[in-house]
């Protein structure tokens, strides 16, 4: 059941890729058909799955010499991003049932990518993990180098690739030293967080910790590591920018709970500082270059790596162990995980609009609009909403998460939280401030006849927010699948 | 008599490559010319006879035949299917380049020969059994660079041929200082007395050995003839020259090695430094290159690297011959399978030229995709499998240092196959266009018919994906 989840988008991605006669209508049909399937196969997951543990277990043998094998299973962690990933694939396609740039080779590469992302966070074998993790970039290098409309768009995509690419193999020397470290020598997750190999070592877990966080950490991505990401938002198509910051940056943080956290526990006690002090600069930082864009793309590109630091600063609280409450380190990490999902659907959201925004007005420049509320009504409501959301307004998603995350890293790390805090007001100001520019005052822009937000965009965008919404309004069915989880990663962090 | 007999099968393998070369000869010489390709269909035939003997024998027990001058064991069996799989690719892809050629039959023969050489090399349990392969391997390949008959082949046969008259002597005299020192020629009579030999001696006489091999597969510092004979000869006599010798030269310097003690002379440790040496110089120099076979040429001496981190912790850890064997079957159909990409496209010299060919030949590049992210190490790829496998054996063997330094290579080797891919992929621009339909020689190049290279490469790739999948029983076959 999981597998055909994985693999499903995979057979219209290859009949895509080789039948060169798909008439581009029916290649974009056929992507939103094959997204829609996997949004109702995620749901159907979602019903049948028994917490607590790990549901829809498969293991089969693969490289037994090597120690890998194909194990995928999902759990309070993993389920929530899978589905967060099947819904924003599916307003990736219905935003591209305009896409008038090759739509054939597009859906299929957005299918194919759709299988790594799923396959990543079903993934129960870190050379799975890791198959999927690189694939992801292969397949985003092509989504930016194709259709990418920056001049500099190649480039941009050169350096995504080498940026997260050199991330990827310092995760997997991490992940050699863990195989290493284990006895008999495995890649088995469950096995390796049962057995936690590096621990009591010392100097080596460290290390080993050291590049598996450098690894994600690229990904994430967090101060210092986090210059790939602008100008691959810049040059990427909006589709591509919603599934690379809404699905791929996750990436990232999803390793630091399932991977980084579980595996090499006393390593991350002792690194936890330093990942808050890292978590606490990243949205301080994220938040004031972000004011400082004149450009809508590049300011909710950085507004990822502010909203990313909060998750740093969750799931490095959830480290500092001595003389804090166990439940406030949970709280901490199911707010870093309902961050994952809310930032999913929010910046996708918002990166959808950036795209709706560059293809009337052919810029992403604040300054070259104004006045748009009285032009383009629903583009400015749709607009407004994610960016109340994106800020954490109470009854949206943002508040469950960063409140949760708040609420959880105040014990551990009060002085980190507070600098923090000053995140949120950050945000405000700067999502407020761009509002202001681009939807009030005097109109400065030249917009064609029908400038409002389509039909088909309205599909897309609304869903996320709609759901961004209800999360917002009712969290507990995310909350209860993801607290259990995050309650067994707290406690295998404190052994 | 009966165990003479016994160990004269053992060998049939060998026995079937050189019957082919020989029947292949004597055939082209009674073939007119545009019948030649039934003599290079006799020498494809022997070399599949022979890859499925060697198939047929395997799993049978480790042992060392003719006094002990040659072992049939698990390296043994691997070298040789490998080698038979890569010699037909090469014939298979150098289709479009020797037929109709007056010397078609020549190259299917020096390609016998030399696949034999490198299996003799590779099975080889004393000196001078490796000396007779070494000659066996390299004579026919001085032949292969020139056959073009071309001045820039003639300057990459004379290249190669220098530096591998050189290195031969040099292995000849490391050969007899061993046999000196150690008191027999044999690895097992030499495991018994080098430990007692005097260090300096020792030390000397493995150096010496171990830069023939160096040369046999292109590693820094006897990689020069590699770009020159890359650029001089002919594609699928390139191909060939970078893929197959490797085999031998390296499973041959694992089984020297861990005949020569560490604790006398720390070999690993030189090892360790010609691998970061050629990992590192073969990036450096494939960054700037413009024409796809320097850059190819480059990419097998840092690839060399690559499998020289498992000789270098030979037998410190249990997977470091698995995954040498399992590293070298995934680079050589990788490698050929990039060459064949190259020989289906003989008009296309630089990387430019490749500029919007995705769309006009989209299985093609497409091969050539699975291939150059094959040999970055991307997953699924065989190669992949066969980074993280050597990667770990090395980690195993305590040298983790060389894991970080081929990790950080590995991401910069990304950046010079993706200077191939870009353009590949790109749209094409008006200029790219008209240059490689441009007037001139490229009409004539063109009606070459490039379907057998084509098919290589493809299935050459469709290998290489196949092995990264289905890694799982190969490995465990593999394993000593």
């Amino acid at each position: 059941m999981l597998s055909v989840l994985i693999f499903l988008p995979l057979l219209p991605a290859a009949v895509l890729a080789g039948w060169r006669g798909v008439p581009d209508a029916a290649a974009r049909w056929t992507w939103v058909v094959a997204s829609a399937v996997e949004v109702v196969l995620v749901a159907a997951l979602w019903i049948g799955y028994q917490g607590p543990g790990i549901g829809y277990e498969t293991a089969v043998a693969w490289i037994p010499a090597a120690g890998s094998s194909y194990h995928v299973g999902v759990d309070g962690l993993s389920l929530p991003l899978l589905a967060m990933t099947a819904v924003v694939f599916l307003a990736a396609a219905v935003y591209s049932l305009a896409e008038q740039n090759r739509p054939r080779p597009f859906a299929a590469l957005f299918l194919a990518l759709q299988t790594t992302c799923m396959g990543l966070f079903a993934a129960l074998d870190l050379i799975l993990f890791f198959v999927f993790f690189d694939l992801s970039i292969v397949g985003m290098y092509f989504v930016i180098a194709g259709w990418g409309h920056g001049r500099d768009a190649a480039r941009s995509a050169l350096t995504f690739f080498l940026y997260t690419f050199l991330g990827s193999l310092a995760l997997l020397l991490g992940f050699i030293g863990l195989y290493v470290a284990a006895d008999p020598h495995t890649f088995d997750m469950v096995e390796l967080t049962r057995t936690a190999p590096l621990a009591g070592s010392g100097a080596a877990g460290g290390l080993v910790l050291t590049a598996i966080l450098i690894g994600l950490a690229i990904k994430t991505p967090t101060i210092p590591f986090h210059t790939w990401l602008p100008p691959a938002h810049t040059d990427a198509p909006a589709a591509g920018s919603a599934v690379l910051a809404g699905v791929l940056l996750k990436m990232g943080t999803y390793g630091f709970v399932r991977i980084a956290m579980p595996m090499l526990p006393d390593a991350w006690r002792g690194y936890a500082t330093v990942i808050v002090v890292v978590g606490v600069i990243s949205v301080l930082y994220g938040a004031l270059v972000a004011l400082a864009q004149t450009s809508f793309k590049r300011m909710v590109a950085y507004t990822s790596v502010n909203h990313m630091g909060y998750i740093l600063l969750a799931v490095g609280a959830a480290g500092i162990v001595a003389g804090t409450d166990p439940t406030a380190r949970t709280v901490a990490v199911t707010g870093a995980v309902t961050q994952m999902v809310s930032h999913g659907l929010i910046t996708a959201a918002l990166f959808l609009l950036a795209g709706v925004l560059a293809d009337r007005g052919g810029s992403y420049e604040l300054d070259a609009y104004g006045g748009l509320a009285a032009d383009t009504p629903r583009f400015a409501t749709l607009t407004a909403v994610a960016a109340f959301a994106s800020l954490g307004l109470p009854g949206f998603s943002g508040f469950i998460a960063e409140f949760q995350i708040f609420a959880g890293s105040l014990g551990s790390a009060p002085v980190a939280t507070a600098a923090a805090l000053l995140g949120i007001l950050l945000t405000a100001g700067l999502l407020l401030w761009a509002l202001h520019r681009l939807f009030l005052g005097p109109r400065r822009h030249e917009l064609p006849g029908v400038a409002d937000v389509r039909p088909s965009e309205s599909w897309a965008i609304a869903p996320l927010l709609v759901l961004v919404l209800l999360i917002g309004v009712f969290p507990a069915p995310l909350l209860d699948v993801i607290e259990p989880a995050s309650r067994a990663v707290v406690e295998l962090v404190a052994r | 008599m009966n165990g003479m007999q016994e160990d004269t099968l053992a060998l049939l393998p060998e026995m079937l490559l050189l019957a082919g070369a020989i029947v292949a000869l004597l055939a082209g010489s009674f073939l007119p010319r545009h019948r030649q390709w039934v003599a290079t269909l006799l020498a494809a035939v022997a070399v599949g006879a022979s890859g499925l003997a060697a198939l047929a024998a395997a799993g049978g027990a480790a042992r060392t035949i003719y006094e002990s001058s040659y072992a049939v064991d698990v390296a043994t069996t691997a070298t040789r299917i490998i080698v038979a799989i890569a010699a037909l690719l090469s014939l298979a892809l150098a289709r479009p380049r020797i037929t109709g050629s007056p010397r078609e039959t020549e190259f299917a023969v020096l390609v016998l020969l030399a696949s034999l050489g490198t299996v003799v090399l590779a099975g080889a349990a004393e000196l001078l059994v490796l000396a007779v392969g070494y000659l066996l391997a390299s004579i026919p390949l001085y032949a292969l660079a020139g056959w073009g008959r071309d001045a820039r082949g003639a300057e990459a046969a004379l290249k190669l041929y220098l530096l591998g008259a050189l290195l031969g002597i040099t292995m000849l005299l490391g050969i007899a200082v061993l046999f000196g020192v150690g008191g027999g020629t044999t690895y097992a009579a030499l495991a018994a007395g080098l430990p007692g030999a005097p260090a300096a001696a020792v030390a000397l006489g493995v150096v010496a050995t171990l830069a023939g091999l160096l040369f046999k597969i292109g590693a820094v510092p006897a990689h020069f003839w590699v770009p020159d004979a890359v650029d001089g000869a002919t594609t699928p006599a390139a191909a060939f020259l970078t893929t197959v010798p490797k085999i031998g030269g390296l499973v041959a310097a694992y089984r020297l090695l861990v005949t020569v003690p560490d604790t006398v002379v720390d070999w690993r440790l030189l090892v360790a430094l010609l691998a970061v040496a050629s990992i590192t110089l073969g990036n450096l120099a494939a960054f700037t290159q413009d024409r796809p076979r320097r850059l190819l040429a480059y990419s097998t001496v840092s690839q060399v690297g690559y499998l020289l981190m498992a000789v270098a912790v030979a037998g410190r850890s249990e997977q470091a011959l698995a995954a040498l064997l399992f590293y070298l079957a995934a680079y050589a159909v990788t490698n050929l399978g990039a060459f064949a990409v190259v020989g289906a496209l003989p008009q296309h010299d630089t990387l430019d030229a490749y500029r919007g060919l995705g769309r006009r030949r989209p299985a093609l590049i497409g091969a050539l995709l699975v291939c150059l992210l094959g040999l970055v190490g991307t997953p699924p790829t065989a190669v992949f499998v066969g980074k993280l496998t050597v990667f770990s054996a090395t980690w195993d063997g305590g040298m983790q240092w060389l894991v970080v330094v081929a990790a950080i290579n590995t991401v910069a080797s990304l950046y010079y196959y993706l200077r191939w891919l870009a353009p590949a992929f790109a749209r094409e621009t008006a200029s790219a266009a008209t240059g490689s339909d441009g007037p001139g020689g490229t009409a004539v190049l063109a009606a070459i018919d490039t379907r057998w290279a084509t098919a290589t490469a493809l299935v050459a790739a469709v290998l290489a994906l196949a092995l990264g999948i289905a890694a799982g029983p190969l490995l465990e076959g593999f394993a000593p």
